[in-house]
């Protein structure tokens, strides 16, 4: 299950590949290789679910009450702080 | 983000720059969950988070006045947090460009995991348990790489904004993504890989 990736010099392209910056050229290089490697493929596909994992949007957290009290009473907006 | 919950809240900018106090709060009430959940995950520290959190509203107020709505509200706000936080961190000396920086292979692609974990359901993946999993490799992240990571891929700085405020290339800010996003990647494929196994052996 673990192993060491191989393909040097291809690693370093992928964060810009998934993010669409990397030139065309490269681009097609490392779509050719991806073709023929399976390790790289696999790299690629879970780094790119990744980043679409971390995206995703998360409610915040409510501000704990003794923080929002503080900030209120800094910022002197005590009478509007509504909780 | 937050951008959205201040977009439907109608605070109005007018209000604002008049000095409308009970519009204040409400910009206050739309934006301090997320400044200071940012400020905690840059900083790391509850009470460094605080003073970001107030520090940042008061320059905010401060400034409103100069403000010309080039961007959004929201974003001017939480780039007067970014910077915030950063200071802090230069005041905890914490060295945001270090001398060496080439990307090295061998190093990125050192105990790579190659769990192709891409076939597992949606609810699995978006658990509440992988949730804090990311959570925890982010945290886990080397300073110098969370920051870079929390500028681009979670406030959504171009590359060149996040070099900007960090006073890194734009090479370096590539390569420490690169990094940060790999690392995150590899914390997940070991805690799904988990799962696979698991689950086929349910």
């Amino acid at each position: 299950m673990t192993d060491i990736c191989n393909c040097k010099g291809l690693v370093s392209s992928i964060s810009e590949y998934i993010d669409g910056e990397l030139p065309p050229e490269l681009c097609a290089e490392l779509e050719k290789h991806m073709s023929e490697c399976e390790n790289c493929t696999i790299v690629v596909n879970t780094l790119r679910k990744t980043i679409d994992l971390y995206k995703q949007p998360t409610p915040d957290n409510p501000l704990p009450d003794e923080i929002k009290s503080r900030l209120y009473a800094r910022l002197h907006l005590e009478d509007y702080m509504n909780k | 983000m937050s951008e959205e919950s201040l977009n439907n809240s109608n605070i109005s900018l007018a209000a604002l720059k008049a000095g409308d106090r009970a519009e204040f709060a409400r910009l206050v009430d739309a934006t301090s969950n997320h400044i200071y959940r940012l400020a905690l995950k840059i900083l790391r520290d509850p009470q460094d988070a605080e003073d970001v959190l107030q520090e940042s509203y008061i320059k905010a107020m401060r400034a409103l006045p100069e403000f010309e709505g080039r961007s959004s509200l929201s974003t001017w706000l939480y780039r007067i947090a970014v910077n915030e936080a950063l200071m802090l961190l230069r005041k905890r000396r914490v060295n945001l460009v270090p001398v060496e920086e080439d990307p090295d292979e061998d190093d990125l692609q050192a105990g790579m995991v190659l769990t192709d974990w891409c076939c597992l359901p949606e609810d699995e993946l978006l658990s509440a348990e992988s949730r804090q999993r990311l959570e925890q490799a982010v945290d886990a992240l080397p300073e110098t790489l969370r920051v870079v990571f929390m500028l681009r891929d979670m406030e959504g700085l171009s590359i060149r904004e996040t070099a900007g405020m960090l006073g890194l290339t734009e090479t370096a800010v590539k390569t420490r993504l690169l990094r940060a996003r790999l690392r995150l990647r590899n914390q997940l494929s070991v805690y799904f890989g988990e799962r696979l196994t698991e689950n086929s052996s349910e």
